[in-house]
């Protein structure tokens, strides 16, 4: 007789993916002992079969849509919103790396030819600082969006995720052009923020309410969205001055 | 694998262009059977309407990525199939709430094979068993057992459906049945031979 079969083997056959399914059934026909184990098996899985899954109401599909009708729409709109960010956050990473690129290549050589008229210095201040202070604005808004969440059994905070996402490319670029530009205070709140921003674009879509509770007491113990308000504040009043400047010059 | 009919794929390429009854249509062809799955997996109502919910709101999200290669509802029970297992997790982590009060107490109480029970108290028994037996099974036991057997899932599709390899997949089956025999012993009689499925 050929070797008993082992319990891996009696599972395979019962699912219909036993190797040799022939030499598995001729063993149990002559195999009392394996029979037997066959059968415990087959037992188990007969009685986990008898349990029974409640059967909604007649109006469920119903109440399943009218419960998500509201989410899809929310949905379409932070599709929208997230559009809307990624353009905008597109744009002003591109304007810093420029004034990035353009700050680097003044300070390593001086140029050789000149080809286009440089962009004035309060011009590219108030370039940097519009950009740097929407950016602050929109992470604001996600921050303040994830503290103001409801709390539930699943906690959907796919839109919050997906525009963290967005905004930490841009976080880099204009952390990387205000240490570049001798702003540490600056530079040091876009560090912590991005820090905040890589956590959140690297939660699931659906937290758990203790989940949602942890992240909130991280990003309050870090007291990041003060500082950020502050940091978007002062970048605010510094683009209103320059602004000034620009219109007297 | 299989397929969608013509409407199906209509209905999905319309949901896709932004069409709302469209969308409404597939959710309420599929919601209940979601729920069965869901349900399987949890063992809680709530939380089983949750997984739905959360279901076709990715699934929504992910209409541009569904590529036809498997029917509609099969692409829905492996979204379903992922969100129950995250909820699974989730719960685990929320050891108060996971814990099933004195369910190590409970089975081991039960006497393996009484044969003075008659026959309505026997099957009572028998589902308090597997009622125990499969709230002890870890949330990947739970959820490669649901979709192998109720599912009738291969276990490279479970594989695909919960992040694993197929290996893991198989051997948390295994693992599933195994626990599930031991919880029983000789306490269930299969009621006849069956052929392999």
């Amino acid at each position: 007789m050929t070797p008993h079969l082992t319990d891996d083997e009696l599972m395979l056959h019962h699912y219909g993916e036993s190797e040799d399914s022939a030499r598995a059934a001729a063993h149990l026909d002559a195999c009392a002992t394996c029979r037997a184990a066959y059968d415990a098996v087959i037992g188990a899985l007969e009685a986990a079969d008898a349990e029974g899954v409640p059967e909604p109401a007649p109006d469920y599909e119903r109440r399943v849509w009218e419960r998500l009708r509201p989410r899809l729409e929310a949905t379409r709109r932070g599709a929208r919103f997230a559009g809307i960010v990624r353009r905008t956050a597109a744009f002003g990473a591109l304007a810093a790396a420029l004034l990035l690129a353009f700050a680097l290549g003044r300070m390593s050589r001086p140029p050789v030819v000149q080809v286009a008229q440089p962009i004035s210095a309060p011009a590219r201040e108030r370039i940097l600082l519009v950009a740097v202070g929407e950016h602050l604005e929109r992470s604001q808004m996600v921050l303040i969006e994830l503290q103001n969440a409801e709390p539930g059994d699943s906690v959907d905070i796919s839109s919050e995720r997906q525009r963290a996402a967005d905004l930490v490319p841009a976080n880099r670029l204009y952390r990387s052009a205000a240490q570049n530009a001798g702003e540490p205070g600056m530079a040091g709140v876009l560090d912590e923020l991005e820090r905040v921003l890589v956590e959140i674009a690297a939660s699931p879509d659906a937290i758990s309410s203790q989940e949602l509770d942890g992240l909130r007491r991280r990003i309050e113990a870090q007291g990041i969205l003060f500082k950020v308000q502050v940091v978007g504040s002062r970048v605010r009043d510094r683009e209103r001055v320059s602004s000034v400047r620009g219109s007297q010059s | 694998m299989e397929r969608m009919d013509g409407s199906e794929a209509a209905d999905v390429d319309r949901a896709r262009a932004g069409d709302e009854g469209a969308f409404r249509g597939l959710v309420e062809r599929h919601s209940r059977a979601l729920f069965r799955l869901a349900f399987r997996m949890t063992r809680n109502e709530q939380d089983a309407e949750d997984v739905v919910q959360e279901t076709f709101l990715k699934a929504y999200r992910q209409l541009d990525r569904f590529e036809g290669r498997s029917s509609f509802g099969s692409w829905l029970h492996r979204i379903a199939a992922n969100c129950a297992y995250d909820a699974l997790r989730r719960r685990e982590r929320d050891k108060a709430r996971a814990a099933v009060p004195g369910a190590e107490d409970e089975l081991d109480a039960l006497p393996a094979h009484d044969p003075s029970l008659d026959r309505l108290l026997h099957s009572k028994e028998v589902r308090r068993r597997v009622s125990v037996a499969m709230a002890r099974l870890s949330p990947l036991e739970r959820s490669a057992f649901v979709l192998r057997h109720f599912e009738q899932l291969s276990t490279r599709e479970i594989g695909d459906a919960l992040g694993l390899e197929a290996s893991a997949a198989k051997q948390s089956v295994f693992r599933a049945v195994r626990k599930l025999r031991d919880a029983l012993g000789l306490f269930v009689v299969p009621r006849e031979r069956t052929e392999t499925r």
